[in-house]
C-alpha cells in the first residue's frame, strides 16, 4: 500500500559564523551546507497497518512524512501510496489520504467547528448523504456531540485534537497521516485518541502512520515499529520482535538503547 | 469561484466575531488614504493646475487608483499576507488539500476592513465626476469601469509576485512595497507629471499607465484616438497577471523541492 525505495531528501543550511563581522559578511556571500535529511530509506507499509514512526528530534520523521503527502519533492528514490506517486499527481492523490499536523490547527480559528467541516466539505467536494453519514458516525465515537457549534478558539486542546482528526477523516481517506497527534495532550485525552485510532482502523479499515515521542502511544497502538535516525532507517519490525531482542523494559528505555546503539 | 465565495463568506463570519475591531479599522482606513487627498488638495489649491491637469481631472485618477488598491487588498489580501502563510507552516495544509494551491491562497485571508477605504475611493470618484465637463457614455463608463478592474488586477499581479518572494527569503518583502504602496503613490498622479522614463516604465513593465494615465486620456478628451482602443487597454492588466501567475507556480515547485 504504501512503498518507499531509497528515499534521499537533503536540505541546503545557511551556515554562519558567530559574531558581527561575520554577520556583517552573510550579507554579501552565504555560504551553504548541504544536510542530508534522509539518505536511501525504504520501507512498505500493508494495508491495515497501524505504523509508528520514531526517532529523536532531526532525524527526518517529519521530512518523510512531508515526501509520503505529497508536499515534498524527493532528490532520489521512488514513492508509491496507493499507486500514486504523491508529488506527482497531488490533486487525485490528496483526496484520499487524510493528514494531522499535531503542531498546527487545520480549522478556522474563529468560526465554530462545524463551519470548518462544512468548507471541508466543500473543498474536498464530499456528496451531502456521505457527509452526513460520517459526520453523525465521528460525532458519536469522537464525542464532538456539545463541541461542534464551539467556536475553536474556545477549545481546550484535547477538544481539539478530536476535532481535527475528525476533520482529516471527513473525506473518508484510506490512510491517516498522524504527525505527532498527542504533544500537549492529559492523559484522558490521549486515552481518548488513542482509542479512536484504534477503532477507526478496526472498523474502517484505514491505514495509520503516526509520529510520537511518547511512547505508551506506540505501546498502545502500533503492530509496526519504523525507527529513523540521522536520516537512515535503523529498525523495522513489531513490537515482539523489539521485545525478543531488547526485553521487557519498559518502552522509553528500551528506545534510548537502541538509540544509543545507533549513537544517535 | 464558487469554492472562493464560501472562503470568503467564511472568513467574513470570523471577522464578524470581531465587530468593534471592524469598524475600527474600517474608520480608519477611510481616514488613511484622506489625508494623503488632502494633501493632494492642497497641492492644486495653490497651483490651481499641474502641466495642465486640473484638480478634477486628477482626482479622477486617485479615485480610480485607490479603489483598485482597495479591491485588490480585500480580494487578493492571502497573496499579500502571504509570508505569514509560509512562516507558520500552514502552507503545507493548503498542498495537502486536493483544491489549486493558488485559490487556496486568495481564500486564506481577505481584508475586509478595506471598505473604508473602498468608500473613500468612492467619494473621491464621485466629487471628481460630479465637477468635471465630461460628456458620458456608455464607452467612457465602460473605461472608467474597466480601470479600476484592471487596476486591481495589476496590483493582485504585484501581490503574487512579492508571495512568490517567500519561497526564497521571507525578510526581502519591504522591496514589494515599493511597488504596490509606491506604484499606488506614483499612479495616483496622472503620470504625464513625471519624467518620461517614469511613464515607459509604469506602461510596459508595470502597467499602471495601462489602467490608469492612458484611459484617462480618453475619458476626459484629451485625445483624439479611438476610444474603444482606450477602453481595452486596462485589459493589459490580464496580460501581467500571467507571468506573475507563472513566476508562482514556479515558486511552488522550487518551495516542495527545497522545502525551505
Amino acid at each position: 500500500m504504501i512503498a518507499l525505495e531509497g528515499i534521499s531528501k537533503s536540505y541546503r543550511v545557511a551556515k554562519r559564523a558567530a559574531g558581527f563581522r561575520e554577520a556583517a559578511k552573510a550579507l554579501f556571500f552565504r555560504e551553504h551546507t548541504v544536510v542530508d535529511a534522509l539518505r536511501n530509506v525504504s520501507f512498505d507499509i500493508r494495508e491495515g497497518d497501524i505504523a509508528g514512526y520514531i526517532g529523536p528530534n532531526g532525524a527526518g520523521k517529519s521530512t518523510t512524512i512531508k515526501i509520503m503527502c505529497g508536499i515534498l519533492v524527493p532528490e532520489a528514490g521512488s514513492c508509491s501510496v496507493l499507486g500514486y506517486t504523491p508529488w506527482k499527481q497531488r490533486m487525485d492523490y490528496v483526496r484520499r489520504i487524510g493528514v494531522v499536523f499535531g503542531q498546527r490547527s487545520q480549522l478556522w480559528w474563529d468560526v465554530p467547528v462545524i463551519d470548518s467541516f462544512e468548507m471541508l466539505r466543500h473543498i474536498y467536494k464530499i456528496p451531502p448523504a456521505d457527509y452526513q453519514r460520517t459526520l453523525a458516525l465521528l460525532t458519536e465515537t469522537l464525542d464532538l456531540g456539545d463541541i461542534v457549534r464551539t467556536p475553536v478558539r474556545q477549545l481546550s486542546l484535547g477538544q481539539r485534537m478530536r476535532c481535527e482528526i475528525a476533520a482529516s477523516l471527513l473525506h473518508e481517506p484510506r490512510i491517516l497521516f498522524l504527525d505527532e497527534p498527542t504533544i500537549g495532550l492529559d492523559a484522558a485525552s490521549k486515552i481518548a485518541v488513542r482509542d479512536f485510532i484504534k477503532t477507526i482502523n478496526r472498523e474502517k479499515g484505514v491505514t495509520v502512520i503516526l509520529t510520537t515521542h511518547d511512547m505508551s502511544d506506540i505501546e498502545a497502538l502500533a503492530n509496526r515499529i519504523l525507527l529513523i535516525g540521522k536520516g537512515t532507517l535503523l529498525y523495522d519490525g513489531d513490537l515482539p520482535d523489539l521485545r525478543s531482542r531488547y526485553g521487557n523494559d519498559p518502552m522509553d528505555g528500551l528506545i534510548l538503547r537502541l538509540y544509543r546503539e545507533h549513537q544517535i | 469561484m464558487r469554492l472562493y465565495v464560501r472562503y470568503l463568506s467564511l472568513l467574513f463570519r470570523s471577522q464578524m466575531q470581531y465587530p468593534s475591531s471592524f469598524w475600527l479599522l474600517c474608520f480608519g482606513q477611510f481616514f488613511i488614504p484622506f489625508t494623503v487627498f488632502a494633501g493632494f488638495y492642497f497641492l492644486f489649491e495653490r497651483f490651481g493646475e499641474v502641466r495642465g491637469w486640473t484638480f478634477y481631472e486628477a482626482a479622477l485618477c486617485f479615485g480610480v487608483v485607490h479603489l483598485a488598491f482597495s479591491i485588490a487588498e480585500c480580494f487578493a489580501r492571502g497573496f499579500d499576507a502571504f509570508s505569514s502563510l509560509v512562516a507558520a507552516g500552514d502552507f503545507d495544509r493548503l498542498l495537502v488539500r486536493p483544491r489549486s494551491v493558488a485559490l487556496q491562497v486568495l481564500g486564506s485571508k481577505f481584508e475586509f476592513t478595506r471598505f473604508g477605504r473602498l468608500l473613500q475611493g468612492f467619494a473621491v470618484l464621485g466629487i471628481a465626476i460630479g465637477n468635471l465637463q465630461v460628456e458620458w457614455n456608455a464607452v467612457k463608463a465602460a473605461t472608467l469601469a474597466f480601470m479600476v478592474i484592471g487596476g486591481a488586477l495589476v496590483f493582485a499581479g504585484i501581490f503574487i509576485l512579492a508571495a512568490t518572494m517567500c519561497f526564497w527569503t521571507v525578510q526581502a518583502l519591504e522591496v514589494a512595497n515599493i511597488f504596490t504602496d509606491g506604484g499606488r503613490e506614483m499612479a495616483q498622479y496622472p503620470l504625464h507629471l513625471y519624467e518620461r522614463w517614469v511613464l515607459v516604465f509604469f506602461t510596459f513593465v508595470i502597467p499602471f499607465g495601462a489602467v490608469s494615465y492612458w484611459p484617462l486620456l480618453s475619458v476626459l478628451g484629451k485625445t483624439d484616438g479611438n476610444g474603444l482602443l482606450y477602453m481595452v487597454m486596462p485589459l493589459a492588466s490580464v496580460l501581467f497577471l500571467l507571468p506573475c501567475l507563472a513566476a508562482w507556480s514556479f515558486g511552488v515547485r522550487h518551495y516542495r523541492s527545497t522545502g525551505s
